[in-house]
């Protein structure tokens, strides 16, 4: 027999050893060494991450169940980076504050198995698979959030998320049985949508799950709630990870299999993206925890994608992937110094902030690169990956929504504005003291910034998305 | 001719900025501000040479002057739509490297002096290096994406400067509303550029702009001007969108409030952004565009241009009358003279001598900053001698600074369009292409001309003559280093207007003789006296007459001096409605909704039970309600409804 086949999974399986060593390395290594495995982890997805960037023959398995194409290679090694700069950027709190209570290597372990989840998802051929991948990947955040166990917040954020999670997935499932129901097929090539009653219907409801996994407005109250009382680093994988890849299906499925209700969705993300900006902006302007601020500003860049998903071609996919990709970094950059200053201080306030500038003048400039890179304000790459946005959406002739994207983008530069007002432009008697980060948080914080600096300026990588991104449309 | 190196000109402020800037806390004054100095230098002897290059050796080709790109194409965005980055050698961009390069250069020595020992000295030198960086970028892009990064880029910039006193709350609130005004305007920008990109599939300036094209109705882009958006064709729509953020970043009605606001920056950051720089970016990108708003539809985007500059030039010089800070008089007075080149662009015709229009314009704004960086300057000059900038606080000045007292009389003489001075000559231009086209805003022009000269002399009498006023510390001339700038300007600005700029500029290029319009002439120079002479009566002595027609007039009085309530008109909206009205509500959920329930959770640690109780029950249900509703909603939407 040829096994060959399967090192289209390599990605996936990689991973499942990663996670299966790092449970052999949980019961061999000593108490005293224990510390060490947060370094061991890392280092084992730095390793998955380089091979991850390897080529990979495009592919179909398991009698078309996983797919694997150059775009969704592409789009795991910009998870795969995602998650290296996170675990990065957390090394030293679960090394130094979580694992005198607890096993760092449960954290790993749960991250890396919600990451499988997402792969599945991103990969699935049908709807079995993906409704596996979307369980896999939410269940063990559930547990994440509530990593911090003898935090009363941490529990009641994972006891949330978990009640959540379970009313979403439902919806979709029952989603998933009426589309089934009408054209007889599990798999994404053999079913025919037809615009049905039922199967709108179908429809609705499974994008009603997944639109809670980006947390679209109306389906978005569980975020801010979760966001605050889970522990940086979680927060941080829902906001970015999560929230991309399951961006990145959405666009996916709308653009093949729900292409023919095309009519039918294009309104509907009319309305949800109009919703979610405005719902998302409004709430983030009054927060003062970080956190929360955090929370409601990725639901506003989320309405933003959608404007991408109005143009359904080439234009369209390239700009939401490379949205996507842009808003990973920055996104994570911003919760990178949070990370950096709650670990050190426990301060997670914008006051807490005032005057940060003068005592730690690197972070509050990779803060204010992320934020800027958030807000959209040339020359970073959030400038061109919103720009970009606007014009997909202005080539259809979406003006009006165009136009209501740009006064959010400037309801959120006030907000964004507050934060940098903080930092540069406040004195404070207690600024938060000068602190040295270790070197894991700062080749994290460094990833960040490159990716802020150069994904905008670098122009052949947009050329390659766009080069790949006309895979979707060719089958 | 390869004009590759200009892009040199503003890569060396970048380089500068840098430099500066991650050095900012280890770089000592006196480095930071040779550095600085010598770089902008740099940059400015490479404009002057290829000012001279270009208008003198190789520009002209049969007469015509030809315009050079340099560019490198940076993305293949779409199939057919690409970006491109470089450089564009024409008349306006050469002509505009000069006026950025000479003011920015004067206001970085300048700021030697006046910024000495400011413990953000090197900070300020830093962001100084970055404006002059994006300024210039914007000056030479090639294409419209090009130049909104660009834009953005000055908003950015000129938000960092204005904010530069950040002990000052004002200085902070000022910046933020310089910055999210103009953001504003930029929708208007960032929507017209899309539309032209998606309508004729080209960013280019040179395609855009290729007169033969635009009048030719089968072209790729007449074609698409055709197609009708609102009522009028989307190239229009687009157009007037463009000029919004023109409008926008040039501080044109309604959008011109954060001007004086913006006065809280340092004096050198003014006169460098706020006078000759910055907001004449709005001129300049009209007249970038100007064959495509001339041509297409009969020009109706350009008459916008020309009612929204004549009624800003009047409207500001009305509230410059009233005002007592020195420096808001001027703030309101640039807003005014920019009106003036905006009409002018908007009157102008296309060929020969009707471009009179365009060349007027961009001669206004080449005088104009001069003598209004000098005003700026030497108002800098005399704040620093007497540590306020209210006019009643000065008088009798002369005195005590003799060299600001002539310079800032040359300066006033010009703007009041006092003959041979350099604002006489591009005032009557704009006058004579008004008086040509369209005679409402001719007319118009004329009574601003003569309250300019009236505001100009009133505060030129206030702080130089005028009552005797005791001063705690006796004021004191500026050091050389403040004093050398106001001369040079002095000078450009005595005799700027003996450039013959129709021969260099114009709107096809091609260059004609104009010569001085003597009876416009002498109705410009006969209001222009009237306005001195009756400052003079004045403001000359201490009087009371002007205090007597204040009160006589008190309603109006009150009118303009509180800028026709425009500013409270804005925050009525904001702060009433929008902040009150939407974002309140908003923020009362989910500070007693969501945040009570929080609290509600965290604080009562003593009752166990009612945690538990509160964990369970509250949120989670809701939020369950609320996504099961959302279902619904969209299914009965999208199936009853829309199906």
């Amino acid at each position: 027999m040829d096994f060959s086949s399967l090192l289209l999974m390599r990605h996936e399986f990689i991973l499942t050893a990663l996670l299966l060593l790092m449970i052999v390395a949980e019961i061999v290594v000593s108490e005293q060494n224990k510390k060490n495995l947060v370094n061991f982890g890392v280092l084992l997805f730095a390793i998955h991450t380089a091979i991850g960037l390897l080529p990979l023959a495009d592919g179909v398995l398991f009698g078309g169940m996983f797919k694997t194409t150059v775009l969704t290679h592409f789009f795991k090694s910009v998870l795969n980076i995602g998650v290296l700069i996170l675990l990065l950027q957390s090394a030293d709190w679960l090394r130094d504050k979580v694992v005198s209570q607890q096993k760092a290597t449960e954290f790993f372990m749960l991250i890396f198995s919600s990451l499988l989840g997402l792969y599945f998802m991103i990969s699935a051929g049908d709807f079995l698979m993906f409704y596996i991948g979307l369980e896999l990947s939410t269940l063990p955040v559930a547990a994440l959030a509530a990593y911090e166990s003898l935090k009363q917040k941490s529990s009641e954020s994972g006891i949330k998320l978990i009640l959540s999670a379970a009313l979403a997935s439902g919806t979709s499932l029952f989603g998933i049985t009426m589309m089934y129901a009408t054209s007889g097929s599990l798999f994404f090539d053999m079913m025919t949508i037809t615009a049905s009653n039922l199967t709108i219907l179908g429809f609705l409801m499974f994008f009603a799950g997944l639109a809670f996994k980006i947390s679209l407005a109306p389906f978005h109250f569980w975020t801010a709630d979760v966001y605050e009382g889970a522990p940086i680093s979680v927060a941080s994988y829902l906001s970015v990870i999560s929230k991309g890849a399951a961006a990145f299906v959405l666009m996916i499925l709308l653009f093949t299999l729900f292409r023919p209700l095309e009519s039918i969705w294009v309104n509907l993300m009319y309305g949800v993206a109009l919703l979610t900006m405005f719902i998302g902006n409004l709430f983030a302007i009054r927060q003062q925890n970080l956190k929360r601020f955090l929370a409601f500003s990725s639901i506003a860049q989320a309405g933003f994608i959608l404007l991408g998903l109005l143009s359904v071609d080439q234009l369209g996919a390239t700009t939401v992937i490379y949205f996507i990709m842009i808003y990973v970094f920055s996104n994570l950059g911003a919760f990178g110094v949070v990370q950096a200053i709650s670990n050190q201080t426990g301060k997670e306030n914008i006051d807490d902030y005032d005057g940060l500038y003068r005592t730690n003048p690197k972070l509050s400039l990779v803060m204010l690169l992320a934020l800027f890179s958030l807000a959209g304000i040339p020359p970073v790459a959030g400038f061109f990956g919103k720009i970009f946005l606007f014009t997909a959406a202005a080539s259809q002739g979406y003006y009006l929504l165009v136009f209501i994207g740009v006064v959010n983008v400037t309801i959120a530069l006030y907000y964004y504005l507050l934060v940098v007002r903080a930092m540069f432009l406040r004195k404070s008697e207690n600024a938060i003291p000068y602190f040295k980060s270790k070197w894991m948080m700062k080749l994290g914080l460094t990833i960040t910034v490159l990716g802020i600096l150069i994904i905008g300026m670098y122009s052949p990588l947009y050329e390659y998305i766009f080069e790949i991104s006309n895979l979707i449309f060719k089958s | 001719m390869d004009f590759t190196y200009t892009i040199l000109i503003p890569l060396i402020p970048l380089a500068v900025f840098l430099i500066l800037g991650i050095g900012s806390l280890k770089i000592k004054e006196n480095v930071a501000g040779i550095v600085g100095v010598a770089g902008l230098l740099t940059s400015t002897i490479l404009s002057y040479y290829t000012a001279f290059q270009y208008f003198f050796n190789v520009g002209k080709v049969n007469g015509i002057y030809q315009t050079f790109v340099e560019q490198t194409r940076w993305m293949n965005f779409t199939d057919t739509l690409h970006i491109d980055m470089g450089v564009l050698i024409d008349p306006i961009s050469v002509m505009m490297l000069v006026v950025v390069s000479t003011i920015s250069l004067m206001v970085h020595l300048y700021s030697r002096g006046y910024m000495h020992g400011d413990q953000g000295f090197t900070r300020f030198f830093a962001y100084l290096s970055l404006f002059s960086f994006s300024m210039y970028g914007l000056v030479l892009a090639t294409n419209l994406f090009q130049i909104y990064i660009f834009w953005e880029l000055v908003g950015v910039s000129s938000f960092l400067l204005i904010g530069y006193y950040y002990t000052k709350p004002s200085a902070v609130a000022a910046s933020k509303k310089a910055f999210i005004v103009t953001r504003f305007a930029d929708f208007g920008f960032l929507m017209g550029i899309l539309m032209i990109g998606y309508y004729t599939g080209t960013f280019d300036f040179m395609t855009l702009n290729n007169p033969t094209a635009l009048q030719d109705l089968t072209s790729p882009i007449m074609q698409n001007a055709g197609i009708t958006f609102m009522g009028f064709s989307v190239i229009t729509t687009a157009l007037v969108l463009i000029f919004a953020g023109g409008a926008g970043k040039s501080a044109m009605f309604p959008l011109h409030i954060w001007l004086p606001d913006a006065m809280e920056g340092p004096t050198p950051v003014s006169a460098l952004i706020h006078a000759a720089t910055m907001v004449v970016a709005g001129v300049y990108l009209v007249a970038r565009l100007f064959p495509m708003f001339y041509f297409v539809e009969g020009g109706i985007a350009l008459e916008v241009v020309a009612y929204v500059g004549g009624f800003s030039s009047l409207i500001a010089a009305l509230i410059a009358l009233t005002q007592h800070d020195i420096k808001r008089v001027l703030a309101f007075s640039t807003m005014s003279q920019i009106g003036y080149m905006m009409m002018a662009l908007g009157i102008s015709g296309y060929g020969d001598v009707d471009g009179l229009g365009f060349t007027a314009s961009m001669f206004h704004l080449f005088t104009h900053a001069m003598f209004k960086a000098l005003l700026f300057l030497g108002a800098g000059s005399v704040i620093h001698a007497v540590h306020s900038n209210v006019l009643q606080d000065m008088g009798g000045l002369r005195k005590y600074m003799p060299i600001t007292n002539i310079t800032f009389l040359i300066a006033a003489l010009a703007i009041a369009g006092v003959p041979p001075f350099a604002g006489f000559f591009s005032k009557d231009e704009i006058l004579a292409a008004a008086y040509e086209s369209n005679q409402l805003l001719f007319w118009v022009e004329w009574v601003v001309a003569g309250l300019t000269a009236f505001y100009m002399f009133r505060l030129y009498f206030g702080i130089f003559w005028g009552k005797d006023t005791i001063y705690k510390h006796t004021p004191h001339e500026s050091p050389l280093s403040m004093t050398l700038p106001l001369m040079f300007l002095a000078v450009v600005s005595a005799i700027a207007g003996f450039v013959p700029f129709s021969q260099f500029i114009s709107p096809d290029l091609v260059g004609y003789t104009t010569h001085i319009h003597m009876n416009i002439a002498a109705m410009s120079v006969g209001v222009g006296v009237l306005g001195i002479a009756i400052a003079w009566i004045m403001y000359k002595k201490e009087t009371n007459i002007a205090d007597k027609i204040s009160s006589a007039f008190g309603f109006l009085y009150q009118w303009t001096f509180r800028k026709f309530y425009i500013d409270e008109l804005y925050l009525f909206i904001t702060r009433e409605i929008i902040f009150k009205r939407i974002a309140q509500p908003f923020a009362w959920f989910d500070k007693k909704v969501v945040d009570g329930t929080m609290n509600l959770i965290g604080n009562s640690t003593v009752d166990a039970s009612k945690k538990i109780k509160g964990l369970q029950s509250g949120k989670v249900q809701d939020y369950a309600f609320a996504f099961i509703s959302g279902v619904v909603i969209i299914v009965m939407v999208f199936i009853y409804f829309m199906n």
